[in-house]
């Protein structure tokens, strides 16, 4: 008896959350059906953003939300792209690639026209196979596995992972007072991000030479003790320790190792960047941290110092890359759309085909990289140098 | 040799972290029979109060400690009240375990809001030292020394509470037959609420200790501890007091001994594999009692 | 067969909706008035009601407790999409490549779940239920570590990177699992495999072999003393529960390009969550399971709306279901003022009519 009235119960939930969907749907659908009739009578430009705002990964997610909140307003605020407001909306992904989907289908459905994300690798991954099929323009500011933009719509602001690899083992080996250290490894083996800029990293290293001494891992699961993996450097007498990570671990790494009292030289990649925006984090345990960064938060050119202020404003703390690429991504849709002269009242693909080429075509000056600029390769890669800093006095330093 | 005690020596200190933590587990497991999967989410939620307390409102530590014990304390027995005492007498004993999970999303995304996503550095309850043996060749931190002696206490007291009270007795009345219990005149529905209470403000004194050890605080930070917690409450035998202490240090010694000397890749493997050779050879656990089926 | 009985009526009923669910989506889709997002929906809703009918035969009718079987549906897409992936650039018939694959990831969630099997069932309750747990997070730690990849000198496996000599490919790389699985999954044929897993299993419940596990479940000594091979119906149940999850891992690695062996997909919290489905839909109650799967996987998705309180709410409404569904009280409530009781009350009073009811629904 109880069973049959809860399946009537749940079959009645069920009905009723379907019919919900559809009737939510419904209007949706067709407007997406007569797009460019009904999006020319809105005019505005349709920007959507993926990312995890719930979920271990939040932080990064929320980040760039965030920060594409603060470039739309301030777009928004200077007469728009080409005369046409942008409307932006974000949705939840998780950091699950099936979810990032069903957020792609939701941003489509509300008529999205261009696509900032999603944030992280995998799911990037994902959803770049269905903006292909969509011919939908891709910029994703944190994407960085190398098939994240494998296919021609899609481009990314930040580095890709072995590309990140490499150059730190470029600038070890170019750096007459780190070359010659014996090195030390710790990596995520459970993230594509690290276990890609690791493996690009050892491989670059072999042909430097560098000294390899020890090459430890841990997995997300058993993300809170390195105690073993810093020990097992330490008695190998590592001098420089390559931390290919995010900085929430790193933070933890640099506490354990304090306590621990081994005290190498830290070698971190982009993933490091906002460590020093950790609430209560004691800075001075990263003094003389080098990371090879695309962001400073602490520059003070007018844009960066601009961005800063209002997204602490905002979020109570201090962005780190990945909210930097996020508002550089949207000035770079801003800068691409004006030059080409992409309007709203065009199709989804034809937008595409007007970004992709015109993608290749500017230069941006964005708070990553001010007062230098960015351009970007057909292969969705952007042209920008790592700049290697170094933390001294809780700021980062532009390191030789 | 001095290797291997340096390594031993992170992996008690590890351990004695998971240790503290199971005791909470398989104390609420033993009177209420109940995986309470939301633990791990209350000793997070007693990080972030003693965070608040601590950090943001500037009061002594170990009052703080002792303020985020009340307060999960309370928020032990709302739960309690709200959210698994409804389904005492539920045909199955599955439905308490998916509300505990309920529980668990509710104080997560509840704690997601609240604070944010962005990572909060703990500041340390404890800021002694530690000592150095060998000429400072091998170092036991402070944190590591207060967490063991504070789980010896808690596993003493409770013993001796559970041994030696009216109510402690009232506990185990319950544990093996609710039924009779009630017969005898014990308040049944008021001995799990105390559980409860007593398990989540060890929460609070095990958040302490995590984030300590660990000063990492995200809405998240609860999770996998909790997890680890509980598979060393099981290899300890689940609803054995001192098996959650030895459960505790031999996982944590494990974990530490496999990552240094087989692999960090697969230690979570290692240590799982581990767990399950134990309850082959000792289906309930290193100190479990053997029950006895009857017909 | 002539007059039907009330469990077959009940088991037909459960088929009937999944048809009738799929026709109605079919038909909205031909009005194009299906949004795109409820269209994604389609695939993973049946990949998980397939899970969760997988989980309850272990959790409702044997009575075992599992929460590793997103380990089974792991070892189904690892080891389907590396066939689909290595077939996929040679000219081999797509939908034969398919079928294949999920034979594939079948077969191999069935031999796994036999070997583990083994130790597993030999446990009892909650110590049977953690080193299920266990199982499921060696699976996944042990596939997100190793590499796996041909080359002109042959097959090589590693739990480091390693280069590749030549011409060759990277199968399963590392963390980054497997790349480039051709998207397959189908809704028309995850509903065919739904179909089929909800025939297996109710036809086992009906069957010789399904009074078997449920005697053992009910009481294991009495069973065991009517000379029930106990071990041999716990392995069936068992293996066959762990297929049926394999198949479903096949759906969701042919669903989406990129497969990765992380928590996010294949971690205990996934196990969690299936169970979850099928605690909601009564446990042993296979129709249950799917219909509680389809509310529970498309809520927060219909909560997206709320953006931050999304999660929040959902877990409310977890609580509050749990509550209304398992709670003695509510239940007492409801037998006493439901609309169940309502039925019952005038069934009561047309008490011959009702044996009609069933004779019809027969012929």
């Amino acid at each position: 008896m109880k069973k049959k009235l809860m399946s009537v119960l749940l079959a009645a939930a069920l009905v009723s959350s379907v019919l919900a969907g559809c009737g939510g749907a419904a209007p949706q659908a067709s407007s997406e059906a007569s797009a460019s009739e009904e999006s020319s009578g809105q005019a505005a430009f349709k920007i959507g953003g993926i990312g995890p705002t719930t979920g271990a990964a939040a932080i990064y997610g929320s980040d760039v939300r965030d920060a594409i909140t603060i470039a739309v307003d301030e777009i928004n605020a200077a007469g728009g792209i080409n005369g046409y407001p942008i409307e932006y909306k974000f949705e939840d992904d998780e950091h699950n690639a099936e979810k990032a989907i069903n957020a792609y289908n939701t941003l489509k459905d509300w008529g999205m026209q261009l696509l900032v994300g999603t944030v992280t690798s995998a799911p990037c991954i994902a959803v770049s196979e269905k903006t292909k099929e969509d011919n939908m323009f891709q910029l994703t500011p944190s994407g960085t596995a190398v098939n994240c933009v494998q296919y021609d719509n899609a481009f990314r602001v930040c580095f890709s992972d072995p590309n990140q690899g490499s150059a730190s083992a470029d600038y070890i080996a170019g750096n007459a007072s780190l070359k010659d250290k014996k090195i030390a490894i710790i990596y995520d083996s459970s993230t594509e991000y690290s276990t890609g800029i690791h493996d690009s990293f050892v491989a670059k290293a072999g042909e430097l030479s560098l000294d390899i001494v020890s090459d430890t891992s841990f997995t997300t699961d058993s993300a809170t003790d390195f105690s073993v993996q810093l020990q097992t450097a330490k008695d190998a007498a590592a001098e420089l320790l390559f931390l290919p990570i995010y900085y929430t671990e790193a933070s933890l790494i640099l506490q354990q190792a304090d306590g621990m009292g081994y005290a190498p030289v830290f070698f971190g990649v982009d993933g490091m960047d906002g460590i020093l925006g950790v609430e209560n984090f004691d800075t001075s345990l990263a003094e003389g941290v080098y990371l090879l960064t695309p962001f400073s938060a602490t520059a003070d050119d007018e844009l960066t110092v601009n961005f800063v202020k209002k997204f602490n404003d905002m979020t109570g703390h201090i962005p780190n890359q990945f909210g930097a690429d996020a508002y550089d991504a949207l000035y770079a849709i801003k800068a691409v759309a004006e030059a080409q002269n992409v309007t709203p009242d065009m199709s989804v693909s034809d937008i595409c085909e007007a970004m992709k080429k015109g993608m290749v075509e500017i230069e941006l000056t964005g708070v990553l990289t001010s007062p230098a600029a960015i351009t970007w390769t057909a292969a969705g890669e952007p042209n920008k140098d790592p700049r290697a800093v170094i933390i001294e006095n809780s700021e980062y330093v532009l390191a030789e | 040799m001095l290797n291997f005690l340096t390594y031993l020596v992170n992996g008690i200190s590890l351990g004695s972290i998971y240790a503290i933590i199971a005791l909470g587990y398989t104390m609420v497991y033993g009177i209420a029979k109940m995986l309470n999967f939301a633990h791990g989410d209350v000793i997070m939620i007693g990080s972030y109060l003693i965070y608040t307390f601590m950090v943001t409102g500037g009061v002594n530590p170990l009052l703080s400690v002792l303020l985020a014990m009340v307060c999960c304390t309370v928020l032990g027995i709302v739960t309690e009240k709200v959210a698994y005492k409804p389904l005492r007498g539920a045909s199955s004993s599955l439905a308490v375990l998916i509300t505990a999970i309920g529980v668990s999303y509710l104080l997560q995304n509840l704690a997601l809001l609240i604070f944010t996503a962005n990572p909060k550095s703990f500041s340390p309850v404890i800021t002694w030292e530690g000592i150095s043996l060998f000429d400072g060749e091998l170092r036991i931190q402070g944190v590591t020394i207060v967490t063991i002696i504070t789980s010896l206490i808690v596993l003493v007291c409770l013993q001796l509470f559970i041994n030696r009270t009216r109510q402690g007795q009232a506990m185990i009345a319950v544990s093996e037959d609710k039924g009779a219990a009630a017969l005898m005149g014990i308040n049944v529905n008021n001995t799990i609420s105390l559980t409860f209470a007593i398990g989540s403000g060890l929460a609070a004194v095990a958040g302490a200790l995590l984030c300590s050890a660990y000063p990492n605080l995200t809405p998240y930070t609860g999770a996998m501890p909790g997890i680890k917690a509980f598979v060393a409450a099981v290899l300890g035998g689940i609803g054995s007091i001192p098996g959650a202490m030895i459960g505790g240090l031999t996982l944590g010694v494990i974990e530490s001994l496999s990552k240094r000397y087989i692999s960090t890749q697969l230690a979570d493997a290692i240590v799982f594999s581990i767990l399950i050779i134990v309850l082959l050879v000792r289906p309930t656990g290193l100190l479990g009692k053997k029950i006895q089926e009857k017909v | 067969m002539m007059k039907m009985t009330k469990q077959t009526r009940r088991d037909l009923i459960t088929y009937g909706i999944v048809i009738v669910f799929y026709i109605v989506m079919q038909l909205l889709d031909l009005a194009g008035i299906l949004s795109f997002h409820v269209k994604g929906l389609l695939v993973p809703l049946c990949y998980y009601a397939i899970a969760a009918v997988a989980l309850n035969l272990v959790v409702g009718i044997l009575g075992d407790l599992s929460l590793g079987h997103a380990g089974f549906m792991c070892i189904g897409a690892f080891s389907s999409s590396l066939f689909s992936v290595t077939l996929k650039d040679s000219g081999f018939p797509a939908g034969l490549r398919f079928f294949l694959a999920l034979l594939i990831g079948t077969f191999f969630a069935a031999l796994f779940g036999f070997l583990i099997g083994i130790p597993v069932l030999r446990l009892n309750g909650d110590y049977l239920a953690i080193v299920t747990l266990a199982f499921g997070e060696i699976i996944k730690n042990i596939l997100a570590a190793v590499y796996f990849g041909y080359d002109e000198e042959g097959l090589h496996i590693a739990f480091k990177s390693f280069p590749l000599q030549g011409e060759g490919k990277m199968l399963i790389n590392g963390a980054m699992g497997i790349q480039g699985t051709p998207t397959d999954s189908t809704f028309t044929i995850a509903v065919v495999i739904l179909l089929l897993a909800l025939f297996i299993v109710q036809n086992i419940v009906r069957s010789r072999t399904g009074r078997a596990i449920m005697s053992i479940r009910d009481n294991r000594i009495a069973a065991e003393a009517v000379g029930i091979q106990i071990t041999k119906y716990k392995m069936t149940a068992f293996t066959i529960s762990a297929a049926i999850a394999g198949t479903a891992g096949v759906l969701f690695s042919h669903n989406t390009t990129t497969l990765t062996a992380t928590s996010t997909y294949f971690g205990y919290n996934v196990s969690i969550l299936i169970l979850v489905y099928v605690v909601l839909g009564g446990i042993g109650n296979i129709r249950g399971s799917v219909i509680a799967t389809a509310i529970l996987y498309i809520l927060p998705e219909m909560l997206r709306g709320l953006s931050n309180y999304r999660m929040l709410i959902y877990a409310i409404v977890l609580i509050i279901i749990m509550l209304i569904n398992w709670a003695p009280a509510a239940i007492t409530f409801r037998e006493k003022y439901g609309i169940s009781a309502y039925l019952a009350r005038r069934k009561e009073n047309r008490t011959p009519v009702s044996d009609m009811g069933s004779g019809k629904g027969g012929s």
